[in-house]
């Protein structure tokens, strides 16, 4: 399928700005969808920030969003595009080390997959 | 004020911020937070949670145009990322334990460096130092374009660039910025890597960097939908617009003046925090 020849640097890094910007693209997008949601439904009630309450469970993990997706939930679907969001960078650096690896450099596929297993270990750690 | 006047106004903040941001080369995320909590009042803890989201989102974006330039070097910035990542882990975790007050303090001192390190003329470091043998083993050395054809370029000090770069992390975990002040310093002074080199790898380093916290501050309850939304919609799209006009206008004069309004609200949240209102 592809030549190892094909693997440079460079390209390399092209491939990787396409994948931020889409993932980026799909994560603005669900936002938005959600932004919508919310406010037909709650664009008249009052808006706090000032007193630190802390998000319910159902917006704070994997599980709790995808339920609150699922019932059409504006906030909850604004969450999923903020996931969307946080696992652009994560992809980029699997990426980067499936690159590394058809470039036969092990060296960087040790050095990326150190910053896939912090990045992974803040996001399961924390129990999302 | 209700739900769709805050979004409103939220946006419109978050939009010049970014877009003010990425002309002035200083990043929409530095203002963002103090925006956020001495303008609307929100809870520091809800800001930075946004303004992380913020940063993951225009960092990625950004991203693409900068590579077709050929500038950002993908090995150094790989292998510092193993410390901005563990730092920001860190600073997630101080981020829990601090008080707000001494949030707000920190973030005051950081406002300040910003303001003054963005004032000193950005000039290359050439060292004629040999370059660093773990670098070399590393193979950062690199090629980038200049007006006079591609020019080499040797990095040095791994070690101290690294620590730095673990203290960026920790910044920007605890106080949901990208940190591009400490980045600099630690790419361009300590490691001596050219300035459009380190500029345009600091910024594809910024969003895993912010994705290593954000991740924690989502899962304590700190990430708001209602808030997080206008915040990342609006910086967003100020910092694309920011970026496509940027090669059209003279931004000298403008990243004075946003240096003295980013000086200012240092002020303010080392005043507000002192005062007890953070």
């Amino acid at each position: 399928m592809f030549k190892i020849a094909d693997w440079t640097d460079q390209k390399v890094e092209v491939v990787i700005g396409n994948l931020l910007r889409a993932g980026v693209s799909i994560a603005a997008t669900v936002v938005l969808l959600g932004a919508a949601v919310f406010l037909v439904r709650h664009g008249f009630e009052h808006a706090n920030y000032h007193v630190f309450a802390g998000e319910p469970s159902d917006l704070r993990n994997f599980r709790g969003i995808a339920w609150a997706t699922l019932h059409g939930r504006g906030r909850g679907i604004i969450q999923l595009g903020l996931l969307f969001l946080l696992a652009t960078p994560v992809a980029r650096v699997a990426f980067a080390a499936f690159a590394f690896a058809m470039e036969r450099d092990w060296l960087y596929v040790v050095v990326s997959t150190i910053v896939l297993l912090v990045l992974l270990y803040s996001l399961m750690g924390s129990g999302i | 004020m209700n739900n769709l006047e805050f979004t409103a106004l939220v946006g419109v903040g978050s939009f010049t911020a970014g877009f003010l941001g990425a002309l002035t080369g200083l990043g929409g995320g530095v203002v963002l937070v103090p925006l956020l909590t001495i303008l609307f009042k929100v809870d520091i803890r809800y800001a930075v949670g946004a303004s992380l989201v913020s940063v993951i989102a225009t960092s990625s974006g950004a991203a693409a145009a900068y590579v077709k330039e050929g500038f950002s070097n993908i090995r150094i910035g790989m292998f510092l990322e193993i410390a901005t990542t563990l730092g920001a882990l860190f600073g997630a975790f101080l981020a829990g334990i601090i008080t707000t007050k001494a949030i707000g303090i920190i973030f005051g001192v950081v406002l300040f460096y910003s303001a003054f390190s963005s004032l000193k003329q950005q000039r290359d470091v050439y060292t004629h130092d040999t370059p660093d043998p773990l670098a070399t083993r590393l193979r950062m050395h690199g090629v980038y374009p200049s007006l006079t054809g591609p020019r080499e370029y040797h990095v040095h000090r791994v070690p101290a660039g690294f620590s730095l770069m673990f203290g960026a992390g920790a910044l920007s975990g605890l106080l949901g910025i990208g940190s591009g002040a400490v980045k600099v310093l630690a790419m361009d002074q300590a490691m001596g890597i050219p300035f459009k080199v380190s500029t345009t790898t600091s910024n594809f380093m910024i969003g895993v960097t912010a994705a290593a916290s954000a991740g924690v501050y989502l899962s304590r309850g700190y990430v708001d939908p209602g808030l997080a939304m206008p915040v990342m919609l609006g910086v967003l799209a100020g910092s694309l617009t920011g970026a496509r006009i940027l090669t059209k206008t003279k931004t000298q004069q403008l990243r004075l003046v946003f240096s003295g309004v980013i000086a200012v609200l240092g002020a303010e949240m080392i005043y507000q925090a002192l005062a007890g209102k953070i």
